[in-house]
């Protein structure tokens, strides 16, 4: 049997492994399209830091880890499945067999349709060659103007303050991170960052980056500009499906699998932030883009790729964790609540904290938090286990900072108060 | 034989002594906000109930990291982390089900229980037989288990050997 993943970040890595568990005898081939090992994007803040070396992003640390385990790494680039023929076509015209492929090709940043893009000052921050760059551009005392403040921009945020850099973020929706955080955490979360000295302004857009020679001069649709030594660009990603443009595959938003994600093609399997899977909150699927999502749906994808569909996922939670200059926020779920959904909340400002637990009937469906990072797992735990909460869940309102009290309470099925 | 820490409320009196001998031996400091061992109390102090990490087969915190900073000791069947290598990402934190992973800001780093080598510093502790160092089977994880895992994914136990 002769596996094929193309892609080599956390999904492809995880069901590579899953599937030499599973599977002794089976030849597995990775296809990489980058030119180092693999590495994970989740690390490349802490390189821009210089918290860790290169080395520090791999996402294994031995350097022999995937010939031990007789994972072949093939580096080149997919540009195409002939499925019929159970093929993958390669960027110098060979072509690689396969019983059974994984698509793991991730996602690629979106470029905003903005004149100026194409200034080579003008960067985006999702390669570890794209890293290198904005280390030399961004140099203290430069001024940088960072387009996007979604997950990852809010993430690698702090990488500029740290590197001393004079930084603006501009964010197009109504606050920072408005896919993940409502309305009062993501407005705490802009707050937090103007008070370390980071200029933010949200619900604008940039019209235009005009480039001299000296500098760049970024133009807001309010009427502000900003002379920029360096733009970055982090404006979202979106599934890396360009080259399945010939193959006959649902698409979505991204590539649609089944709860085993297996595509609408047999023998052809997607996970990761390509892969538009179940999404445990809603039963609808999603892609979600995110760590831990990436290593299940890989972990999922190989069970099924080595065993004819034996495992049926229940779906992917979306949940997200972000330190944005010592500030700790997350979601989980469906954090904005559902048809006929109550909530407890806790609002600090002045402290920057906040909780909102979402409920349906006695059950966790969903959550966000604002400086708060202890037993914050239990959240998962809650809502993903669906357990009803009982006399807990009217603890929980008084008392949203209780949570792990009211898991334990739960699991071990304490009946008293805390 | 792999040994495990089995936690018995019945037994715990609540004082909190774990805990101040956990932190010791994790940052030499006497201070249960940095133990990885927590006691909770119910009905003003009449149920204690201690936990931490139970070491699970499915290991959430270890099958997310992005830097494989956290590994199996294959003396104690520990999940441990390494200090150099976490980036201090928190994803972990999220993904552990259980909620016993937890980022300390001092050090930039997650922090858990890791069995202190096989000789638990807790258990030492306790004056009682509330917490004790027995063989893994014997620890009756799979009640706290079961409650999370029945509707988790658990295609799998663990991926790397």
């Amino acid at each position: 049997m002769h596996y094929v993943i193309i892609g080599a970040g956390p999904a492809a890595v995880a069901a590579a492994e899953k599937l030499r568990v599973l599977d002794e005898d089976g030849q597995i081939t990775m296809i990489g399209s980058q030119a180092q090992q693999p590495y994970s994007r989740m690390a490349i803040p802490y390189y821009l830091t210089g918290k860790v070396e290169e080395s520090g992003t791999y996402l294994r640390r031995s350097s022999d880890h995937f010939e031990s385990h007789r994972i072949e790494l093939v580096h080149g680039e997919a540009t195409a499945v002939d499925a019929a023929g159970h093929k993958v076509i390669l960027g110098d015209g060979s072509a690689m067999a396969y019983d059974k492929l994984l698509i793991a090709t991730g996602a690629e940043p979106i470029i905003p349709p903005v004149a100026g893009m194409d200034d080579p000052r003008v960067q985006q921050c999702w390669h570890l060659e794209d890293a290198e760059r904005i280390i030399e551009l961004a140099k203290p005392g430069a001024r940088a103007v960072q387009v996007g403040a979604g997950f990852i921009g809010c993430i690698i945020l702090e990488s500029w303050v740290l590197r001393e850099v004079d930084l603006t973020v501009v964010e197009m929706g109504p606050r920072m991170v408005p896919r993940m955080l409502g309305e009062k955490a993501g407005n705490l979360l802009k707050t937090w960052c103007e008070s370390k000295g980071v200029t933010v302004h949200t619900g604008t857009t940039v019209e235009t980056i005009e480039s001299t020679q000296n500098e760049l001069n970024v133009v807001l649709n309010n009427g502000e500009a900003y002379p920029a030594d360096v733009v970055i660009v982090s404006t979202g990603v979106k599934p890396n499906v360009g080259f399945l443009q010939d193959l006959d595959i649902k698409i979505d938003q991204g590539i649609e699998v089944d709860e085993f994600m297996q595509t609408s093609i047999s023998d052809v399997y997607a996970a990761g932030d390509c892969a538009q899977g179940l999404d445990f909150s809603t039963g609808e699927t999603a892609v979600h883009a995110v760590q831990p999502t990436a290593t299940e749906h890989g972990r999922v994808a190989a069970t099924n790729m080595a065993t004819n569909n034996s495992f049926s996922y229940k779906g992917s939670l979306n949940m997200n964790i972000l330190d944005t200059l010592g500030l700790v926020t997350s979601s989980f779920g469906a954090w904005e609540g559902v048809d006929g959904s109550d909530s407890a909340e806790i609002y600090n400002p002045d402290n920057y904290q906040y909780i909102n637990l979402q409920f349906k009937d006695d059950v966790l469906v969903g959550a966000n938090t604002v400086g708060y990072h202890a037993h914050l797992g239990v959240l998962r735990g809650l809502i993903e286990s669906r357990v009803p909460l009982g006399v807990w869940k009217e603890r929980l309102k008084k008392n949203p900072v209780g949570l792990m009290e009211a898991y334990i309470g739960v699991t071990q099925e304490v009946a008293g108060s805390a | 034989m792999l040994k495990a820490l089995r936690m018995d409320s019945d037994t715990c009196t609540g004082c909190h002594q774990c805990e101040m001998m956990c932190s010791y031996g994790k940052v030499g400091a006497f201070n249960p906000a940095k133990s990885v061992m927590d006691v909770s109390l119910y009905n003003g102090g009449a149920v204690n109930i201690p936990s931490t990490c139970t070491q699970c087969e499915e290991a959430w915190c270890m099958v997310v990291c992005p830097v494989e900073a956290i590994t199996i000791n294959p003396t104690t069947g520990a999940k441990e982390i390494s200090a150099e290598v976490c980036v201090g990402c928190k994803v972990c934190s999220i993904a552990c089900p259980y909620g016993a992973i937890n980022y300390d800001a001092d050090s930039g780093v997650v922090t858990k229980c890791d069995l202190c080598g096989g000789e638990p510093m807790c258990v030492e502790a306790c004056p009682t037989p509330a917490l004790a160092f027995v063989d893994k089977d014997s620890t009756g994880y799979d009640r706290i288990w079961n409650h999370v895992t029945a509707d988790l994914v658990d295609c799998d136990s663990t991926v790397r050997h």
